[in-house]
């Protein structure tokens, strides 16, 4: 199934530009993955350092870091993630 | 004790400079900067004056840490009664002039009275006079500063001044220093320029030297350096990124207030994100930003420092805006970008520098803008009138305007009086997306509802830097909690703006908050200044000094009927993201915020509350 990944700040660096013929736009990328493909398992797909992925969203909701091994994508889900930022 | 234990008094009416000790009870109740200068303010000004008449007094303030090695110790405040809001204002810039203003001796200087005539104030070290400004009167802040610079042969002196925004009567003209450095909020610039006082120059050479215990005031300092440098945000995030790596974050949970806060979510957010700013453009293949760069004894350096590029139609031909000079923040970038519906990032960029360059606030002006676009597209405002075709989205419309608010020409003037009385003068106020006049920032309170109750009771106005819960309810700092519920806010409001209270008294920058606690606070206080600044204690003075300016407003004439929001955000809900269907819930955090707080029914301080804080 497809969902969309987006990898801001410097976790963009992990966002390939290139994927099964699929091309990155800014810091999202359309991606295949499995059904029962869980939001942990994909941003360890990317290499993201777990340390790292601080805030995920799910379609902007928060998955807290406990929740991340249990929590399964849909198809068309955006699938969101930071390292620790903050601003204001 | 860090203190230079002396104040400036400055008679504006009368051309005299006076100099008298610092009251150190006061210091020590009232820390310093916000706290302490608040604390002088209320007790000098009468809180029903007029902001822009002679009996209101404008305070210039350092903090303890100012000036000394602490990281981020460079701050200083403005404090008076707000052009915009009538009620305490406060505002908090960066850049080198606090500190060199503490190094000449001073803790700060209080203006009172009006000039007959333009004058800016110079200070080189224990000696202050008022000269003629007139020679400067009608100069833009870029133009001032250096030709002040070059009269006294001196390319070192600090200068804090306003420029042509002030002169013309914008309600939100603002203070700048080091050129793009900004006392940004509530026109304190306005009253600035309503005394005719065009600048303060400064040169310092005395250092701070007078720590209460140097020995452990440089372990405290180290220490509290390393957890900055260690930390995520501050040592990596802010940097690279700055506040500007928001953008994403914030459209992405639903909270980005759109056109007028119609929307919560702006398909161009990207186009004008921290991202967008690192992408070299198509044109000539230099991204936007530059650089960073770093205030006075920061170790974050979190400043955007941006190159327009030449070919974009605001800048062709016109060399002088082609320098680096200071770029988009995120409020900026919002304000100017996403409250228009704007995303021409190059095109935010130039209104940003115009707004630095004639001092004037990017938040308020840009927010009232969104007003302008949305009363345009109703039928009510023509192009007629504004000079332009305005709908969102116009980048031409959003710069056309920033030009003419500058100077206070066409409808800029109109502009300049903010979305409140515009809105109003036109026959729709509940479209000024505001309380106490002030706008809002960039954090939709439909997604994020504890800001709902932040932005109500601000003492300021709406503003994200009197209580940000958005690091909790969205960040995660120091806690995740959870944006969409009104449960626990009331607390947490109170939490954050009782400490906030604390940094911004320090001398040292809010954004230190995102890796320190008052705890990483209290040693470099207590060492500095008197081992009385226990945290205990210092939680204590936050709590007094919220209270102090709440009183005063009260004074004033605020009440709770006051503590609200627009209604748009309490009956509209948002329409899409994770918030859709919600309106912001102020009614059930607002009577738990009265009682934590110790107020009666009606916003005022209970006799106990008082007695408590002692106030």
């Amino acid at each position: 199934m497809e969902i969309t990944l987006k990898l801001f700040a410097t976790l963009g660096d992990y966002l390939p530009e290139e994927l099964n013929g699929r091309v990155r736009k800014y810091n999202e990328l359309q991606i295949e993955v499995d059904e029962a493909s869980t939001v942990q398992a994909v941003i360890e797909q990317f290499n993201v350092p777990t340390a790292l992925a601080h805030l995920v969203l799910v379609n902007g909701v928060f998955i807290p870091r406990h929740a991340r091994a249990n929590s399964r994508l849909r198809v068309g889900d955006e699938l969101a993630v930071w390292p620790p930022i903050a601003g204001g | 004790m860090a203190w230079a234990g002396k104040i400036l008094r400055v008679d504006l009416g009368k051309g005299t400079c006076t100099s008298e000790p610092l009251n150190m009870k006061w210091a020590r109740d009232y820390i310093g900067q916000r706290g302490l200068a608040t604390k002088y303010f209320t007790e000098e000004v009468d809180p029903k004056v007029d902001p822009l008449s002679p009996q209101n007094k404008i305070i210039w303030a350092t903090g303890p840490l100012t000036g000394t090695m602490a990281s981020t110790g460079g701050r200083y405040s403005v404090i008076t009664k707000g052009a915009l809001t009538g009620a305490v204002a406060c505002s908090n810039s960066g850049g080198y002039w606090g500190a060199e203003l503490k190094m000449a001796g001073w803790d700060m200087i209080v203006f009172e009275g009006k000039s007959p005539k333009p004058v800016y104030l110079y200070i080189e070290n224990d000696n202050a006079k008022l000269l003629d400004a007139d020679w400067l009167w009608g100069k833009s802040v870029w133009d001032t500063e250096p030709a002040i610079k070059a009269k006294h042969q001196d390319p070192q002196i600090r200068v804090s001044c306003i420029g042509r925004a002030a002169e013309a009567g914008c309600l939100y003209a603002a203070v700048i220093n080091d050129l793009h450095r900004a006392a940004g909020r509530s026109g304190v610039g306005t009253v600035m320029g309503s005394k005719n006082l065009k600048a303060i120059a400064v040169r310092g050479t005395k250092g701070v030297g007078n720590i209460r215990d140097p020995k452990g005031f440089m372990k405290a300092t180290t220490e509290a350096k390393k957890v900055l440098a260690d930390n995520a945000v501050t040592g990596q995030g802010l940097p690279k990124f700055g506040t500007q790596v928001l953008m994403n974050v914030i459209n992405e949970i639903g909270a980005l207030p759109t056109r007028n806060h119609r929307d919560v979510q702006f398909e161009g957010a990207k186009d004008i994100s921290a991202e967008a700013m690192h992408q070299p453009r198509k044109t000539d293949g230099k991204p936007n930003l530059v650089t960073n760069q770093a205030c006075f004894g920061c170790t974050i350096a979190c400043g955007r420092i941006s190159k327009i590029d030449e070919t974009h139609y605001t800048v062709q031909n016109r060399p002088e805006y082609w320098g680096a000079s200071g770029g988009l923040e995120y409020e900026a970038a919002w304000a100017l970008g996403a409250a228009n519906g704007v995303k021409d990032l190059e095109a935010l960029t130039y209104a940003n520098f115009v707004c630095n360059e004639d001092g004037f606030d990017p938040i308020s002006f840009g927010a009232t803008v969104g007003a302008v676009m949305e009363l345009y597209e109703m039928g009510v405002l023509k192009k007629e009138q504004l000079g332009i075709e305005a709908p969102f989205g116009s980048a031409k419309a959003l710069t056309y305007f920033a030009e003419l608010t500058a100077k206070g020409e066409g409808f800029g003037k109109e502009i300049g009086l903010g979305s409140k009385r515009l809105t109003a003068k036109y026959g729709h106020p509940d479209l000024s997306m505001s309380v106490k006049g002030q706008e809002f920032p960039a954090y939709d309170s439909r997604g994020i509802q504890g800001m709902g109750l932040a932005y109500a009771t601000s003492n300021r106005g709406a503003c994200h830097l009197r209580g940000y819960t958005v690091a909790s309810e969205v960040l995660g700092i120091p806690v995740k909690t959870d944006p969409l519920v009104t449960e626990g806010k009331a607390g947490l409001v109170k939490a954050f703006q009782d400490a906030t209270a604390v940094f911004d008294s320090a001398g040292v920058c809010l954004f230190t908050s995102f890796a320190w606690t008052l705890a990483n606070v209290q040693p470099q206080l207590a060492t500095a200044c008197t081992d009385e600044f226990t945290l205990e204690e210092l939680n204590l003075i936050g709590e007094r000094i919220w209270n102090m300016e709440r009183d005063f407003n009260n004074r004033a004439g605020f009440s709770s009927e006051d503590d609200t929001l627009p209604k748009r955000l309490l009956t509209e809900p948002a329409k899409t993201g994770p918030a859709k269907g919600l309106t912001n819930g102020l009614d059930k955090m607002l009577p738990e915020y009265y009682q934590l707080r110790g107020w009666d029914e009606k916003g005022h301080l209970k006799p106990e509350t008082r007695a408590r804080l002692g106030l």
